[in-house]
């Protein structure tokens, strides 16, 4: 059982996210604690969850694209004009404070988001044009569209209604983390309990050889870009929310960096094929903890990057089998030369171990 | 004893037409998108002297050129450096910070040309002995550029050293009154340098067999893994570089630089023709690159628009490059 | 075990002594004796599993020996690398042509030797040098041109050009043929026999027996890893070598003739119906019909559009002119989706890039296409699942028996063995086979032939491609022989092997 558990890919990130924890509580005894305050809980985990929540929906679809043997930089613009379509439509329109307006503005920020996901859908799957330069054009592109929508000012908005998604409680906890979670859990139970998840996983793999076995690729490739950008979209809501303003500068500015990381932490490989749901909210978890470490240790806000960075390589490093080999100093009896991994597949029943160019000759 | 003519499959070809396909066509077709949009702005806009708007491409992306270049060493083996931006910005400030501390002006600069070199180094060391990916491996660095930035100062910091203020304020007349500054000058050095290095080197031809497929080179005899992480480590190099430029040319060093600009050095990349996917490509593509994206800025400047303008026309030509490359690089048959 | 016959008191090449390479978990190499002489071309000869790739591996500097030693010309070496093994004048070609498509063919030639002048690469000089090479070898290649513009046949004779450019003693080609139509692989045989006369010792290795036959002097047979004999070819009948690389799947491949011999003929609708089906350029307007239970062949050349006519017939390509009816009614096929909703199942040539779904478990690429079929909200229970998994690996024999195992550690022949239990579980009426015997071993090749045969007779129709002529004669009923896109003829399951040969080259049907 305790073999189970060590040997899952989760470990590490669960073992970072828990070393954090233990830091923070260090630094800070009353890091753990959580009081009423207001008729809703109130505290750091509590800090940590909502200000994650962006992150942690925008990881989500993220993990999908990047199963799909893909990847996906434009959440960011992405984020920025939903902000920017919300707050447009909201501060246009005649009674902002009315749940209808908040509604349509949402309606219409999740349909434009909807649409730059199909857009890039479209260019992978229909142009095949490779996923990073196909999201390149859109983050390029994105961030200018919402500054045009916004006039290249901050929009500011006055809305009761429009501020419960990022900034309302529900249940005592906070509405924009419920959200993620949902959105979570729907996701999950969609590609575990139906065969998404594996049909996902063989068109990530070997995208040809899944055409060919019947999968439905296109229609594969386009549902998990639209998710990412829906998801996206969702997430710009939450954060124009939280400011009650659109600031098409900086909404969701490297949001897309900190979604792949988190991804990636959580063990889904940047390549394509098994991914997991679960790694990835360790993995923003974790992201968001290391911002609230810094703030809550009082270290200057400088300094959050190299954190950021010693972390993010930490982990990585963790989790590549050749850095573990070289720390438990598990030497094979006869190492390779050189890469031998051109082997064709026929010609030996047994694994061909991987070679370490690290072997000293 | 017969002699066996292999012939290219289906489509017979003139030796122009040869010449034309795949590995020429994406940088000619830049070139000639340069050319015509450069034509269209000096055409539409009253310029005093349309060359020196063309020099003054070369002047404002001095940096950029270089950045561009070390980026095509990274992106021809099938990588991508993330790092860069942050990079610059760090140069920019160590350069600053250690002239007002008062270190000779050699030092300063060498401390910023070992900097970059060393963090590529470590970047593709990781990337190549623990199969890191790229992407992470770089942005990563980037992060940890960027926050050594911050930790050293957040201030914009004044340069005053005189050579380097010559460097970069004194004009170097072509002729008549054209001019462009020392700064064009090292660029187009380091252009020609990577060129030859990639073409006449066998280091060179080692990056390009890399990208082609990274087991026959290795097969074939290569050190691939040397070639893979030196190319880091150049990337590293160019990107001190660029930073020493741009705090030249801004005579100041700010942690906030460059946030970003590593996007614009891989769209400048794409647009002149070098494949994302490795092993096609050349530096003066990328030169190209860059002029495309200067002539979109110069165009948004002199017709008066708003900055955001830049970025949806640089996304659009991004778009249109990449569709056409897609068209071109079709194999037949 | 045979010692080695009495050869030429020629001193050898290379001789490897005792050479033992371990493995965690089975010994890959068990005290192997290994002698190449001067100037013949040497096959190496053994089922998956027995050792042959581990042999060259070692050979050639990519594995370490854990014992015994290897000695080139005399001086005993220690390779650390492909390097010192090229330096020590071995080069290898292997089956996946191991040069940069991106490159010029003069500097995939070169590579790694370009002629310099002052510092600089001397192009000039390195095209002039791969034009000399290329004619060495009687070859009129373009050295300016990509690479990848050329068909594989061309790039490898570009990497033999490469071994000579190293001036070779040795020369090792691993598989050079299983992408080359018969006229490729006579220009091969040429080029390798006048590298063998002019003293350079080639080592061989394939699966097409008639090939060994055809070019090798002398071949070492390898078993589970251990040597069984060095033989003289001329003294080694092919009965007499498969009983030395098998044992006993001798009897399989009678069996299957058998079974053939039983089928009737077939009236009725037939199941597939094409009628003029093609797609510019590669494939001309086509008739082609399939019945129940009958084994239709397709034969021809790479090239001759086999692959590309198999492709159209499951919509894995568009068709631009015919149409197709399945079981008497109009069906257009447009897509692999298409097909499959008709019943039609097919199995890629290119098992690796088209077939297998390598990280996945045996059981997740078992039910694969199956799962796809019945759309992804309705996926598979888990007993559903595992009965189906159990059952179809069983009666595929497919090895090792554990469904979690991830498909890409399997040996070829089990993979392919995984790709037909994939298309089996959807129970097609028609199941399109390209190449299923390609690249694996004798035993699992005769497994695959017989389970051909046993489908046919319980009712499927089979559509087989292969390029061994001898086992398309073998199973099929009927054989549509195709050259450049074209259909030339349909001929009975009577027909020889050396008829169908004339058909493809250009002969009138008798």
């Amino acid at each position: 059982m305790i073999k189970r558990i060590t040997a899952s890919p989760l470990i590490w990130p669960v073992l970072a996210l828990v070393a954090l924890l233990a830091v923070n509580v260090v630094l800070t005894p009353t890091f753990l604690s959580i009081r009423v305050q207001d008729g809703h809980l109130f505290g750091s985990l509590i800090d940590i969850l909502r200000n994650g929540a962006p992150t942690m929906l925008v990881a989500l679809g993220m993990t999908l694209v990047i199963a799909s043997r893909g990847i996906d930089l434009s959440v960011g613009a992405v984020v920025a004009v939903s902000g920017a379509l919300a707050c447009a439509h909201i501060a246009a329109s005649t009674d902002p404070a009315s749940p209808g307006t908040v509604i349509t503005a949402m309606g219409i920020a999740m349909g434009a988001a909807v649409a730059l996901g199909l857009w890039n859908g479209m260019l992978v799957s229909v142009f095949g044009v490779q996923p990073i330069i196909a999201t390149l054009v859109l983050m390029t592109a994105g961030r200018g569209i919402a500054l045009f929508i916004t006039d290249g000012q901050i929009v500011t908005v006055t809305s009761a209604p429009f501020k419960v998604l990022g900034a309302g409680f529900a249940f005592g906890l906070p509405v924009a983390i419920l959200v993620s979670l949902a959105v979570f859990a729907l996701v999950g139970l969609l590609t575990r309990r139906t065969a998404l998840g594996m049909l996902l996983e063989s068109v990530g793999i070997n995208p040809e050889a899944s055409r060919l076995a019947g999968v439905r690729y296109r229609t594969i490739v386009f549902a998990v870009y639209v998710f990412c950008a829906l998801c996206a979209g969702i997430a710009g809501l939450m954060i124009a929310s939280n400011i009650s303003a659109a600031d098409a500068n900086n909404a969701g500015l490297w949001i897309e960096m900190d979604a792949i990381l988190a991804v990636v932490i959580g063990g889904t490989s940047l390549l394509g094929g098994r991914f997991s749901l679960t790694g990835t909210i360790l993995g923003a978890l974790i992201i968001q903890t290391l911002t609230t470490t810094v703030y809550t240790a009082g270290i200057t806000p400088e300094t959050t990057l190299v954190f950021k960075a010693l972390v993010v390589i930490a982990v990585c490093l963790l989790q590549a089998p050749k850095f573990r080999a070289l720390l438990s100093r598990k030497r094979r009896p006869s190492t390779p030369a050189a890469p031998a991994a051109n082997a064709p597949a026929q010609s030996l029943s047994v694994p061909v171990p991987p070679t370490s160019a690290m072997a000293a000759k | 004893m017969t002699t066996r003519t292999a012939t290219l499959p289906r489509i017979g070809l003139s030796d122009l037409g040869k010449l034309a396909r795949g590995r020429y066509l994406s940088p000619l077709a830049s070139l000639v998108l340069f050319v015509v949009m450069f034509a269209v702005v000096v055409a539409r806009y009253d310029f005093a002297s349309p060359t020196q708007v063309f020099l003054n491409l070369l002047v404002d992306n001095a940096y950029l050129i270089v950045l561009a270049v070390g980026m095509t060493f990274v992106i021809l083996t099938g990588g991508i450096d993330l790092s860069v931006g942050s990079v610059v910005a760090l140069s920019t400030v160590i350069v600053a910070t250690t002239l007002r501390a008062g270190w000779p002006m050699p030092l300063a600069v060498l401390a910023v040309l070992v900097v970059g070199p060393l963090l590529g180094l470590l970047m593709g060391l990781v990337i190549e002995y623990f199969d890191v990916q790229p992407f992470i491996a770089t942005l990563a660095g980037m992060f940890l550029a960027r926050g050594l930035c911050y930790v050293i100062s957040v201030d914009t910091l004044p340069i005053k050293d005189p050579l380097l203020r010559q460097l970069g304020l004194n004009y170097v007349y072509l002729y008549e009154d054209k001019f462009i500054r020392w700064t064009v000058v090292i660029a187009l050095v380091v252009v020609v340098v990577a060129a030859y290095v990639l073409h006449q080197t066998r280091f060179g031809r080692t990056v390009y067999a890399i990208g082609g497929n990274r087991q026959s080179a290795q097969l074939m005899g290569l050190n691939a893994s040397r070639a893979r992480v030196s190319v880091y480590a150049i990337s590293g190099l160019c990107a001190s570089l660029a930073g020493l430029l741009l705090a030249v040319q801004k005579l100041s060093g700010y942690s906030l630089n460059g946030i970003g600009l590593e996007l614009d050095a891989i769209a400048a990349a794409v647009i002149g023709g070098v494949l994302l996917s490795g092993g096609v490509g050349f530096v003066l593509g990328s030169v190209i690159g860059v002029l495309v994206l200067g002539t979109i800025q110069t165009f948004v400047t002199a017709a008066n628009l708003d900055s955001y303008w830049t970025r949806i026309m640089t996304g659009v030509l991004l778009l249109v490059f990449v569709l056409v490359q897609r068209v071109l690089v079709r194999k037949p048959g | 075990m045979t010692t080695p016959q009495a050869g030429p008191s020629v001193a050898p090449v290379v001789q490897m002594q005792d050479i033992t390479i371990d493995f965690p978990g089975v010994k890959a190499l068990d005290g192997v004796d290994f002698r190449l002489l001067p100037g013949e071309v040497h096959a190496l000869m053994g089922e998956n599993g027995a050792g042959k790739s581990t042999l060259i591996k070692a050979l050639t500097g990519v594995y370490d020996i854990d014992a015994g030693s290897i000695t080139v010309d005399g001086a005993e070496q220690r390779f650390s690398g492909p390097r010192q093994a090229q330096d020590a004048g071995i080069s290898t070609v292997y089956q996946e042509v191991n040069l940069c498509p991106n490159l010029t063919v003069a500097e995939n030639i070169l590579l790694g030797r370009e002629p310099r002048r002052f510092g600089r690469i001397d192009y000039r000089a390195m095209n002039r040098r791969a034009a000399e090479l290329l004619g060495v070898l009687d070859l009129t290649i373009d050295p300016s041109s990509t690479l990848g513009d050329h068909p594989i046949a061309i790039q490898q004779l570009v990497a033999i050009a490469r071994a000579t450019a190293i001036s070779a003693r040795v020369l090792i080609l691993d598989e050079p043929t299983s992408s080359l139509d018969a006229d490729e692989v006579a220009e091969l045989f040429r080029v390798m026999r006048r590298l063998r006369d002019g003293g350079t010792a080639i080592l061989f290795v394939s699966h097409f027996l008639d090939q060994v036959y055809e070019i090798s002097d002398r071949m070492t047979v390898l078993r589970n890893g251990r040597l069984v004999g060095e033989y003289p070819t001329a003294t080694l009948d092919k009965v007499k070598l498969i009983a030395a690389m098998l044992g006993h799947e001798l009897d399989l491949l009678e069996e299957i003739a058998d079974t053939v011999a039983k089928s009737g003929t077939h009236a009725g609708e037939p199941v597939l119906s094409a009628k003029g089906i093609g797609r510019t350029p590669r494939v001309h307007p086509t008739d082609l019909d399939v019945h129940r239970g009958e084994v239709v062949g397709l034969a021809g050349l790479l090239g001759s559009g086999r692959t590309e006519l198999a492709r159209l017939l499951f919509g894995a390509d568009r068709a631009t002119s015919g149409h197709m009816s399945v079981n008497g009614k109009q069906a257009a096929i447009r897509s692999p989706r298409g097909a499959i909703a008709k019943g039609f199942a097919f199995s890629s040539e290119d098992r690796k890039a088209e077939g297998i779904i390598g990280d996945l478990s045996v059981r997740d690429n078992l039910v694969l296409a199956l799962q796809a079929r019945r759309g992804f909200a309705r996926p598979l229970s888990k007993k559903t699942k595992d009965d189906l998994v159990r059952r179809y690996m069983e009666a595929l024999d497919v090895r090792p028996r554990d469904p979690g195992a991830l498909v890409k550690n399997l040996s070829g022949g089990n993979q392919q063995k995984v790709l037909l239990a994939r298309w089996l579980i959807t129970e097609p009426q028609l199941i399109i086979l390209d190449e299923p015997t390609r690249g694996i071993d004798v035993g699992a090749k005769a497994q695959i032939q017989k389970l051909v045969a046993d489908l046919a007779t319980d009712g499927m129709g089979v559509v087989f491609i292969s390029a061994e002529l001898d086992e398309v004669s073998r199973i099929s009923d009927r054989i549509v022989v195709l050259r450049d896109g074209h259909c030339v003829a349909q001929v009975g399951a009577d027909c020889s092997v050396k008829e169908l040969t004339s058909l493809i080259a250009g002969g009138t049907q008798p």
